[in-house]
């Protein structure tokens, strides 16, 4: 489970800028299509937030109206400082909200070197020249590019683009930094280097950040919280854990992570689940409310299965069908009665393709949703 | 372990080696022959008993006056058409409203007025006799003019309302390639938008400012029509160059040739330098936010700006349009032409005297495009496909004829063709028709093989190769792979090259007879007769004309893309 959760996280620090942002209600229409329906998320100072989704979810038109370069047509967006004075900043221009943010393909400056690209946020403030520069220097060096200055940014790899970018949405002090897809450019083992650092990068300054993102991997690896979008409308907010482990709705459960769904009959606290004829009464969790009785549907994760040998009692009998090895574990994949096709994670790394197996529930309770 | 020995490698290298210098030596040569050669000659002439005719050139007052006059011409025009092009391109590109798209294209049209044409259509309406000119002097009760259109200012505005395209043209399509993020994160980090024009938009757009007012620079060096018609006594390098030629004096015309071409070359490499430097604004996605108008008066004044704007840039279209109809002789004082006649084009199309320039025309501008297109293609394969020693000076003569203004080309011409003599490879083609559609050629050459070439870099090059190891000829692989993807610029190149040559009017007037004479030369045997009405005449079916190519280009390329659909 580590694989797809990360570790876990220290708490956030206290930052002394950063403030609380509130999205209340957003909404914004292009033509008859609602990017964002009536979005609401709070953001407690200091927290990183993940917004996932797959494309076109409305995840970049939200971070966008945050920013100030979207307008909403109904909500709004609301900071409220250190001091606990919230204010409605909806109308307010990009220029003049005091965010920092990370673009997609880092929009870094092409006719500037390093250094002005990262002083320029501190231009527009008005600071003088030995100040800025003093400052992008030290801002570069907190992102490991100490003494890269007066490089020209067509000379940086991607890594180093990226972190660029950071320094120069973090040199300004912002009340809230806004990432837009950051990590997607970059190949995938720096991809997971990157991760790691930037958690740790925005721990360090212990900002209140806005994520957006379509890879579950990264939300999981940096985000305090994760806020899963689907047709601009908001499905679950929650810690990683949270949304893994409880999934409100079958949607959920269908995005983060892998799950087998599986019909059951639920009676206090408890579903009966049968395959081929072979019942199993598991706890259950109802983590979205209530569900119809005959649409209760179990989440059953692949390290929630465990294996068997063939015929152990109170298990379903199947036979494996796919294997894959990853690492830490073996990802099976065993064909059971009635159509029913399971992914176990197995530890046992001796199952064969054409084995028969036995699968049963090794972690309860289970969570079921709707649908 | 035994090694491949070398040779079959090598001997497959010479094989391929010895093909592409089979195509590479015939296009090298007639291209030095038609581009280079002809030069050379007016080098060698300007030097013929020795430095005499330099000294003659900066003894001479008319000729410092005309060196002095081109320059401050060409500045001039440089930041008149800036002043024009910059914001119109600022407002079409990143303001909202009603009618910008109409707009946008209807600011293109300067440029589809073949050259002649659009000084005509100066004349008629601010010339002395013009409408706009009459109309004021009427309004206001004036007993004299209000200006009399001729001289230098009268050169600049011309120049201004024809060049100002370029300028418009370059800084649009750097606005739209500007990545829209970079304004953003500019103003995400608290700058304000004279800021970010200061520091992020003007910076970026540096270098398609710069391409853009040397393009105007070099156009203004070598820009004949205007100076011939509206220059009244003043002297420009190109008219000069006529004066010279005509007065007899050809070594003086060889100096006066050779520093108008060398002023362009030089300007022509400052240009491909800035080109080499805009590569970074390449990379943006593009599509910045366009600013909305929301204040009512602004909503209104856009529009109303814009009006104003196309009334003046269709007025000189409209008014040859309208001249084509006024009988030749009765337009004499009044401000707009008081009898109107189906006579002027009705007799073009009976008259085989008045037909004989339109299809002089045609003709010309057909063997020129024909040649064009053939040579063109071969030139863009080898430079943009093959990989021998010949690339670079291939590159040079495809873009030379583009940076030597057509009166030096002509003049090249006319000195070099003018007899028969094998052996120094001089034949005699001036006095016939063959002389015109050759300088066409040589005006059609950068045209052409610059579209080309842009399509082909559009190709994987490895397309050629899959093509080969599939078995496929050397022909096959041309008809099945090179040639398709090398015809969008093959059409763009062709039209472009067509339009050009069928108004073409700088070389012609030094080259042409009686008997191959062109629309463009007809236009101003009617003009200097005063039969108004024939002249504007022709100027409409030259814009017909133009008007017909391009709607052939235009369905070339939906045949191309209908083509592609699913059956």
């Amino acid at each position: 489970m580590d694989a797809v959760l990360g570790r876990q996280h220290p708490e956030p620090l206290s930052p002394v800028t950063a403030g609380t942002l509130s999205l209340v209600g957003l909404t914004r229409r292009f033509g008859a299509t609602a990017a964002v329906d009536d979005l609401s998320l709070e953001i407690a100072r200091g927290e990183l937030l993940a917004l996932i989704g797959a494309s076109g979810s409305g995840k970049t038109t939200t971070l966008r109206m945050v920013a100030g370069y979207e307008v909403p047509d109904a909500g709004a967006v609301v900071l409220t400082d250190p001091g606990g004075t919230p204010r409605d900043i909806t109308a307010l221009p990009p220029q003049r909200r005091d965010f920092g943010m990370v673009f997609q393909h880092y929009a870094l400056f092409p006719h500037m070197t390093v250094g002005e690209n990262v002083a320029f946020g501190l231009e527009a403030r008005g600071a003088g020249r030995r100040e800025r520069l003093a400052r992008a220097e030290s801002a570069l060096a907190n992102v490991g590019l100490a003494g890269a200055a007066s490089r020209q940014v067509q000379s940086l790899s991607g890594g180093e683009q990226q972190r660029v970018a950071l320094a120069r949405a973090v040199v300004i002090e912002p009340r809230v930094l806004l990432l837009d897809e950051p990590l997607s450019n970059l190949d995938p083992t720096l991809r997971r280097t990157m991760r790691d650092e930037l958690r740790a990068t925005l721990r360090r300054l212990g900002v209140t950040a806005l994520f957006v993102t379509h890879d579950q991997e990264d939300a999981f690896a940096i985000a305090d919280r994760v806020a899963l979008i689907r047709q601009g409308r908001l499905l679950q907010v929650g810690t990683p854990e949270e949304l893994y482990d409880r999934p409100a709705s079958r949607e959920v459960a269908e995005f983060i992570g892998r799950a087998t769904l599986l019909r059951g009959r639920l009676e206090s606290g408890t579903i009966t689940l049968a395959v081929g004829g072979i019942e199993r009464r598991v706890a259950a969790v109802l983590p979205g409310g209530p569900v119809g009785a005959d649409r209760a549907t179990a989440v059953l994760r692949p390290d929630a299965l465990t294996l068997d040998e063939a015929g152990a009692p109170g298990a379903w009998p199947g036979t494996v069908v796919g294997r894959r090895f990853a690492g830490a574990m073996l990802v099976v994949h065993v064909a059971l009665a009635d159509g029913v096709a399971m992914e176990v994670h197995a530890t046992n790394r001796s199952v064969r393709e054409g084995e028969r197996v036995a699968v049963r529930v090794a972690r309860e309770p289970v969570a079921v949703v709707d649908g | 372990m035994a090694q491949a020995g070398p040779g079959p490698a090598a001997g497959a290298r010479r094989a391929a080696s010895r093909a592409t210098w089979l195509i590479a030596f015939p296009v090298l040569a007639i291209l030095f022959w038609t581009v280079v050669y002809p030069n050379l000659h007016v080098i060698a002439g300007s030097f013929e008993g020795g430095l005499g005719h330099w000294r003659e050139f900066a003894a001479s007052p008319a000729d410092r006056e005309a060196l002095a006059s081109t320059l401050i011409i060409s500045f001039a025009s440089v930041i008149a058409a800036s002043l024009i092009g910059i914001p119109l391109a600022f407002l079409l590109t990143r303001v909202e409203f009603r009618g910008r798209l109409a707009l946008a294209a209807v600011a293109t049209l300067p440029a589809a007025l073949p050259p002649l044409v659009g000084v005509v259509a100066f004349l008629f309406l601010y010339g002395e006799s013009g409408v706009v000119t009459r109309t004021i002097q009427h309004v206001l009760r004036l007993e004299r003019p209000p200006w009399s259109f001729t001289g230098m200012w009268a050169i600049i505005v011309v120049h201004a309302y024809t060049m100002y395209v370029y300028v418009f043209l370059f800084v649009s399509a750097g606005l739209e390639r500007l990545d829209a993020s970079l304004d953003d994160a500019a103003a995400g980090l608290g700058a304000g938008r004279s800021l970010r024009l200061r520091r992020i938009t003007l910076p970026l757009l540096t270098p398609a400012i710069a391409g853009a007012m040397l393009l105007v620079f070099m156009s203004s060096l070598g820009s004949f029509s205007a100076p011939y018609v509206f220059g009244g006594g003043m002297r420009v390098l190109s008219t000069q160059i006529l004066n010279s030629k005509l007065s007899g004096a050809m070594g003086l015309a060889f100096v006066e040739t050779t520093v108008l071409a060398l002023s362009a070359i030089a300007a022509l490499s400052l240009l491909r330098w800035f080109e080499g430097r805009r590569r970074y604004t390449l990379s943006g996605k593009g599509g910045a936010a366009r600013l909305v108008l929301r204040s009512p008066v602004a909503r209104w004044l856009g529009p109303a700006a814009a009006l104003v704007l196309v009334t003046l840039l269709v007025l000189p279209h409209a008014m040859v349009g309208l001249v084509a109809f006024a009988r030749d002789g009765a337009w004499t004082t009044q401000i707009l032409p008081p009898e109107y006649t189906l006579d002027n084009v009705r007799s073009l199309a009976t008259e085989t005297r008045l037909w004989t320039p339109i299809r002089n025309s045609i003709s010309m501008a057909a063997i020129a495009t024909m040649a064009n297109l053939v040579i063109c293609f071969l030139a863009a394969y080898l430079i943009v496909l093959r990989r021998f020693s010949g690339r670079r000076l291939l590159e040079v003569l495809v873009a030379l004829p583009w940076a030597i203004p057509a009166t030096a080309i002509a003049i090249g011409l006319a000195s070099t063709f003018d007899r028969n003599d094998p052996a120094a490879a001089r034949l005699l083609l001036v006095g016939t028709f063959w002389i015109l559609p050759l300088a066409y050629f040589i005006r059609g050459i950068p045209l052409v093989a610059t579209a080309v070439e842009g399509s082909l870099k559009q190709m994987d090059p490895s397309l050629e190769d899959a093509a080969r190891g599939l078995g496929a000829s050397w022909w096959l692989t041309m008809r099945h792979v090179v040639l398709p993807a090398a015809r969008p610029g093959l059409i763009a190149g062709g039209m472009l090259a067509a339009i050009t040559a069928v108004g073409e009017f700088v070389a012609s007037i030094v080259l042409y007879t009686h008997a191959n004479r062109p629309i463009s030369m007809e236009i101003l045997a009617q003009l200097r007769a005063f039969a108004f009405g024939t002249a504007a005449a022709y100027s409409v079916i030259l814009i017909l004309i133009v008007l017909v190519i391009t709607t052939i280009g235009r369905l070339g390329s939906f045949s191309r893309a209908a083509s592609r659909l699913p059956q």
